[in-house]
């Protein structure tokens, strides 16, 4: 079974950010994980354009302040992009 | 099972076995999960299992700093997994953002205090001739090559700067050509052209580096070219962020710093031994005989000639080559002999271990023959299930994996890290002859008598001389590699023993040896420092080549007469025991040192000149060589 975005962006967020997976969840955000800081958060947007094979924009970085926000552009970006 | 849940099923492993306390095998995992999985997500997980790790695992400590005009961090934890991989646990400080130049004229810079073993200094063309980067097509040609002088200028500066303030290595980053030359193509008709005012400052920074011990030069310009300008760079990220290099290129930048750093850690490969059948060439001699082998000029049998041309240039380097392969040998050995398509023959093997053995006692026999350790082994072999078996027997190997593709061989062996070196010896360059000649004098070993018979009829000459710019990278080489014959293994780069030989109560002294087999070439150190009527050696230490031939006893008698000479009452020395200096144990107490002192490091032993003298073998003619020679 393929895992859905948002089981792929948990598993990227525990890695970057060194914590369990269950921990991880639409509401996380810079907020509530203690090591999601600006690097992390650079280095979270790399491993998410590496793992999906896009890129993502100033704009779309911006706008990604949650775990539900980075599922939700990914999701518009991977359907509205013909692969 | 999918690829994407074996990763996650070996995270889940991995945690479970540091949980356990399994911590060799969740090391060996984390191997396998990067082979598998290259990304930054599981470069940031295997750096965070590392530091669980720490303590439990035996790794190499080594420290990087990165003054850089540009976001690398990124790339950081890409490097510290890789470098996990073969067996180093890298610390690694990044500059300030575009401080470069500030953090290199300070002396009390972080990056001084951070203690660095090695330092890279990464700078875009943009960021340091930003002029000829985007003014060129409107600078008149006295500026252009006012800017290039300014530009290696500033570098000297920045290397004698650094030098003065560090001893760590130092590794430059060639300059990047743009993309999109500001005067199109009319750029490689002109002479003053923008490419070649930037090959010009890169090929000046190449003659500065050479010049100077222990710079070296990473071409980055070679490395984005290799991988596609375009494709290299990311634009709206270096405006929004300053990251100029697109994410999924950053594990090749991560791999090119490894591939100058493994040499420098001695983390190498020292022989490549490797499988005959489907990894030589293409099907199985038993089955396919001389006629149906692929091996020639047309596909598929050029990839594999492909692959013995890269075998070809590694032994130039003076990595050694071995076969371990089950086989019959007279069939093997027809192939290596009369194949036309073979670039390889039989005297380009230092070792052959052709049987149905078990590839681990092949591998170990090897290593015992070539007299090297088994962790300098590189091992390479087509059948995963060979691979797998060894990993399991000996995890200290470097197994190369080789994808199914014959085609992809050659350039896999040439991207594998081990076997890059940063400077090469006339030794080096010899070093398969020199085994060969090796393998001659232990046939004549066995038809004495006695050892003292042989060490006659070997009638060595060797020559003692202190450190000269000619003979300066080889003993920094020599403190770096050698692990048998090694007192104290301490580790020098070729500044600090440039900055050792500089002080009057210092000597480096190196040693020399031939017979009547052939040279030997440089083989043995000793650095000793004299204090209070003491001569303390520091370091000494003998290539395995020529191990157990009492050239050991003759550079000590020659360091303790010139000990003496020089006012000295005693010489003393420590032996620190490590895994594989076993054969230096008994070294001291064998030449009349007294064991003084011992502590939890080692044991320190002392022999009193006025009492006893080492007299030097009547079968060594030793000579003596002073001050500067070529």
């Amino acid at each position: 079974m393929t895992p859905t975005i948002l089981e792929q962006v948990q598993q990227i967020a525990s890695d970057v950010f060194s914590v369990p997976k269950e921990s991880i969840t639409e509401n996380s955000s810079p907020e509530t994980v203690e090591t999601w800081d600006s690097i992390q958060h650079l280095n979270l947007v790399l491993a998410l354009e590496e793992k999906f094979g896009l890129q993502l924009s100033p704009e779309e970085m911006e706008q990604m302040r949650s775990i539900g926000q980075i599922r939700a552009t990914l999701e518009s970006k991977l359907h509205s992009t013909p692969s | 099972m999918t690829p994407a849940d074996k990763v996650l099923g070996l995270r889940n492993d991995i945690d479970q076995l540091i949980a356990s306390g399994s911590a060799d095998l969740a090391a060996a995992r984390l191997g396998e999960l990067w082979h598998n999985e290259s990304s930054p997500a599981a470069a940031a997980f295997i750096v965070s299992r590392v530091e669980k790790l720490r303590g439990r695992i035996a790794l190499l400590p080594y420290r990087v700093a990165i003054l850089r005009s540009f976001t690398v961090e990124p790339a950081v934890p890409l490097l510290r997994a890789a470098a996990f991989c073969y067996g180093i646990d890298l610390q690694v400080h990044v500059g300030d953002f575009n401080g470069y130049m500030q953090e290199i004229l300070d002396a009390k810079s972080s990056a001084y205090k951070f203690e660095p073993d090695a330092a890279i200094l990464a700078l875009r063309t943009s960021d340091c001739a930003s002029d000829l980067w985007q003014d060129y097509a409107r600078m008149g040609s006295a500026d252009r090559e006012e800017a290039a002088r300014r530009v290696v200028g500033t570098f000297e500066q920045c290397i004698t700067s650094f030098r003065e303030r560090s001893r760590a290595t130092l590794i430059i980053h060639t300059l990047e050509q743009p993309a999109r030359l500001s005067l199109g193509v009319l750029d490689s008709q002109v002479e003053e052209s923008q490419a070649a005012t930037i090959r010009t400052i890169n090929r000046d920074l190449q003659n500065i580096a050479r010049r100077e011990p222990g710079v070296f030069i990473l071409d980055y310009d070679a490395l984005v070219s290799r991988h596609g300008r375009l494709s290299w760079q990311d634009e709206r990220k270096w405006l929004t962020v300053r990251l100029p290099i697109a994410a999924h290129q950053l594990i090749h930048l991560a791999n090119e710093w490894l591939r100058v750093l493994i040499p420098l850690t001695g983390k190498i490969a020292k022989a490549l031994v490797v499988d005959l059948d489907n990894t030589l060439w293409g099907g199985v001699i038993g089955e396919d005989g001389m006629s149906g082998i692929k091996l020639g000029t047309e596909y598929p049998g050029a990839a594999y000639q492909a692959l013995q041309r890269v075998m070809l240039d590694l032994a130039q380097s003076g990595i050694l080559l071995a076969i371990c392969s089950k086989n019959n040998s007279d069939d093997a050995l027809e192939v290596l002999e009369k194949h036309p398509g073979m670039l390889l023959r039989p005297k380009n093997f230092s070792a052959m271990c052709i049987n149905w053995n078990d590839k681990a006692q092949g591998l170990r026999e090897i290593a015992a023959e070539l007299n090297i350790g088994v962790d300098s082994l590189a091992f390479l072999d087509d059948n995963p299930f060979e691979r797998e078996q060894l990993r399991g027997s000996l995890p200290e190997v470097c197994v190369i994996d080789l994808p199914e593709d014959p085609v992809q061989f050659a350039p896999t062996v040439r991207d594998c890290p081990v076997f890059e070196r940063l400077t090469l010896s006339r030794e080096d360059q010899q070093r398969t002859a020199l085994y060969a000649q090796q393998r001659e004098r232990s046939h004549a070993e066995h038809a004495f008598q006695s050892k003292e018979d042989f060490y006659r009829y070997l009638a060595q000459e060797a020559e003692v001389a202190p450190v000269a710019p000619a003979t300066l990278a080889r003993i920094a080489q020599l403190t770096q590699k050698t692990n048998q014959f090694n007192l104290t293994t301490r580790r020098y780069a070729e500044q600090q023993v440039s900055e050792m030989a500089s002080r009057p109560d210092w000597q480096v002294l190196s040693i020399r040896v031939k017979d009547r087999f052939g040279d030997h070439g440089l083989v043995g150190v000793a650095i000793t420092r004299d204090e209070n009527s003491v001569c303390e050696i520091d370091t000494f230490l003998l290539s395995c080549r020529v191990i157990g031939r009492s050239v050991e006893t003759a550079l000590l008698s020659h360091l303790a007469s010139g000990a003496k000479a020089r006012g000295c009452k005693r010489v003393s020395g420590w032996f620190l025991p490590t895994k594989k200096n076993a054969p230096a144990k008994e070294f001291y107490r064998q030449h009349g040192f007294e064991c003084q002192s011992q502590n939890g490091e080692g044991s320190l032993w002392v022999l009193d000149l006025n009492r006893q003298q080492i007299p030097c073998p009547d079968w060594i003619k030793l000579s003596v060589r002073n001050g500067e020679h070529s």
